[in-house]
């Protein structure tokens, strides 16, 4: 309610609440310099010029470039760790909350290694009246992956660590059931032998 | 991606999905340009902008990512030469459970979308506009983007646009697999690279205070794409394919138990459920009979097969009666679908078939539910939990006697409590599911 009142009496005001500020633990601060400059010598020339080209393409506010930033270190990282989080924040004049709000938040972004090919099977309903709850087992028994593992921040993982297997919520092809994505790719009408030969192929 | 969309039905009548459904037609802007690309951008040049919103308004046109508003009227909110910078942002997120059509145009007919992008820019006087994408569709970005520069390259984007003196630029933006960035409010603050909480309307309405706090005009993919065909063959000629207040044509999404599956781009209230599912999609599997639609996205409710429902029509005489209507005689436009107390919504019909038990139905929609609140309120962020975790026990051990009505007064006290509509879409279905099928929520043995 509080906040909600605060809302509707402020000026419109697209300025970052989340500044960063000096205050704070100096030697923790100096760890915190000694990691990121490790980091930027880790960044190649190319990330760096995605990274400044995305942001061109938000003239009113460079926070909105947040987004776009979190996907261009995750796709070269394979995820996004506190020193990722503290350097993107860095770059866009923000606290590093702000960040990391978003990290926590969207179920894309992850903070630890996923395996070598992520296989996301959609879990929703037209897929599931199309068998995608068997497809899903089959591929977590045939790569050794506990299926009861949960949580997207670390993805379920095989022991090899060659894969990685999520159920997500539809993935927009529902015509076309069940669906999943291996990497960047959609497989359609999925079969349990679909799903063995996609775990040769990979493997 | 596979050929769905390259079968069209003789019953379709494409626009949108025209050049997308040709198995040989590509992605670039030769393409394009040979396909009659970029011909109403120009010729909307040529127009005063109040000309193109009067013909938006007078076409008919009404969103089509949910709440089915008409174009025109949302577009009337602007004041066009107030001091404000303007916005317009593409909902690309196409997120709901059932929902398959903007796929095609992002992927396969990206310069649609610019050219219906420019016409509405000019029209509502904007100069910078996004595309909001998920980022499952892990290749719309990179076709997008080379669209957006082919059009620069040839002087369609960018500072001066076709000569008029007209700036206009577009950038690609993608998601990051929350359902919540679907809801407009919640988009723009995705955009503003917030944590995605809807904003409370009013006062955030993007028309007034949207992106940035700017107006700022939200609309569907499939929605900007039929601008183009409205200049294209004038407002009278688009209203005329469709029905009284619900112009030209919508793709209709049908998955689930027919046997041909696929997005089917069809004249508004052009056909009746029945024969959208039975000639269209080919019928059920062999064996099954008609259990129960969803037709509108997985959040509008159930329809369940043997329904009858009650609409308002003119008698020969003039005056208007109750005329009884069996639920495969509804025709497929907003208004018929509203009068069989559900929505036309995304598109999205799901068909099941008598092998499908509800129960299983409605907790596999509540776990998508409690996946996708954003949290911000309480009644929806507990409660999908808990309608989750009831309809999860119902199908498994410790169920009780008077878990229906618990997990119905659940959804009751959820829906209208809300900062959102996401606290409705998450209620409806376990309403309709319980309301329709009330004995599949009975005690299970
Ligand atoms: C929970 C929720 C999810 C939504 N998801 C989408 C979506 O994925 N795509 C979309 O176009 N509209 C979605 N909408 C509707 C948008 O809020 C908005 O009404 C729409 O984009 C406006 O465009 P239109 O007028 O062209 O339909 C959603 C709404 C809600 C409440
Ligand atoms: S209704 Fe649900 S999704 Fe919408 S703002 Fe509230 S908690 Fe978030
Ligand atoms: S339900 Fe699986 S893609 Fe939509």
């Amino acid at each position: 309610m509080d906040q909600q009142a605060q809302r509707n009496t402020e000026e419109p005001n697209i300025e970052d609440p989340f500044s960063p500020s000096d205050q704070g633990d100096r030697s923790l601060e100096r760890d915190l310099e000694a990691s990121l400059a490790l980091q930027a010598e880790n960044l190649t020339a190319i990330l760096l010029d995605q990274i400044d080209e995305a942001i061109t393409h938000y003239p009113i506010s460079k926070r909105s470039a947040a987004l776009p930033l979190l996907h261009l270190w995750q796709n070269h990282f394979g995820f996004i760790d506190e020193s990722g989080i503290e350097w993107i924040a860095r770059r866009l004049d923000l606290n590093s909350i702000a960040i990391l709000e978003l990290v926590t938040f969207y179920p894309w972004f992850r903070q630890k290694a996923p395996g070598k090919t992520i296989i996301r099977v959609c879990r929703t309903l037209s897929c599931a009246m199309a068998g995608s709850y068997e497809v899903h087992e089959k591929f977590c028994k045939s790569t050794g992956i506990d299926p009861c593992l949960e949580g997207h921040h670390g993805m379920p993982t095989s022991p090899d660590k060659k894969f990685s297997v999520e159920f997500v919520e539809c993935l927009g092809s529902c015509g076309s059931a069940p669906v999943c994505l291996v990497n960047q790719d959609l497989a359609e009408r999925v079969s349990l032998e679909d799903a063995e030969a996609i775990i040769k192929k990979y493997s | 991606m596979s050929s769905l969309i390259e079968h069209p039905h003789p019953r379709e009548r494409r626009i949108v999905f025209e050049n997308a459904g040709k198995p040989d037609y590509t992605p670039d802007i030769e393409t394009y340009l040979a396909h009659g690309g970029y011909v109403e951008a120009k010729k909307a040049f040529t127009m005063a902008p109040e000309a193109i919103i009067s013909e938006v308004k007078a076409s008919n046109l009404r969103g089509r990512g949910g709440a089915a508003f008409p174009t025109g009227v949302k577009w009337g909110f602007i004041r066009r030469d107030d001091e404000k910078p303007h916005y317009l942002c593409v909902n690309g997120d196409e997120s709901e459970p059932g929902t398959f059509k903007d796929r095609y145009i992002l992927h396969r007919d990206p310069h649609q979308l610019l050219e219906g992008m420019i016409i509405t820019c000019y029209a509502l006087n904007i100069h910078l506009a996004y595309i909001y994408v998920r980022c499952e569709y892990t290749h719309a970005k990179a076709i997008m983007e080379k669209a957006i520069q082919e059009a620069r390259d040839q002087g369609f984007l960018g500072k001066n646009i076709f000569g008029t003196g007209f700036d206009l630029d577009i950038y690609f933006h993608e998601g990051a697999g929350a359902y919540i960035c679907g809801e407009e409010t919640s988009l723009l603050e995705s955009l503003e690279g917030k944590r995605p909480y809807p904003r409370i309307k009013p006062p955030y309405f993007p028309a007034v205070l949207g992106l940035y706090m700017s107006p700022t005009i939200v609309n569907n993919v499939e929605t900007i794409c039929h601008v183009k065909h409205i200049l294209r063959l004038g407002s009278a000629h688009y209203a005329a394919m469709g029905t009284p207040g619900d112009g030209g044509t919508r793709v209709l999404c049908v998955s689930g138990d027919v046997m041909k599956p696929g997005p089917y781009e069809l004249a508004v209230g052009s056909v009746t459920l029945g024969e959208l599912i039975f000639d269209i999609c080919g019928g059920l599997r062999p064996g099954r009979s008609l259990k129960a639609v969803i037709p509108g996205g997985s959040s509008s409710k159930v329809l369940r097969a043997n329904e009858i429902f009650k609409i308002k029509a003119k008698a020969d005489d003039g005056t208007m009666i109750d005329k009884e209507v069996p639920l495969l005689d509804m025709v497929m436009d907003a208004a018929s679908v509203a009068a069989a107390g559900s929505m036309i919504g995304s598109g999205g019909v799901i068909v099941m078939d008598d092998s499908r038990d509800m129960l299983w139905a409605l907790n596999n929609l509540n776990q998508f539910y409690a996946h996708e609140s954003c949290g911000q309120c309480t009644p929806c962020r507990e409660g999908v939990l808990w309608m989750s975790k009831l309809s999860t026990r119902m199908i498994g051990e410790g169920a009780q006697a008077s878990d229906a009505s618990m997990l119905h007064n659940i959804a009751d006290n959820i829906a209208g409590r809300t900062v959102c509509a996401f606290g409705e879409a998450a209620s409806w279905p376990t309403q309709s599911f319980i309301d329709k099928f009330p004995e599949e929520f009975g005690p299970r043995a």
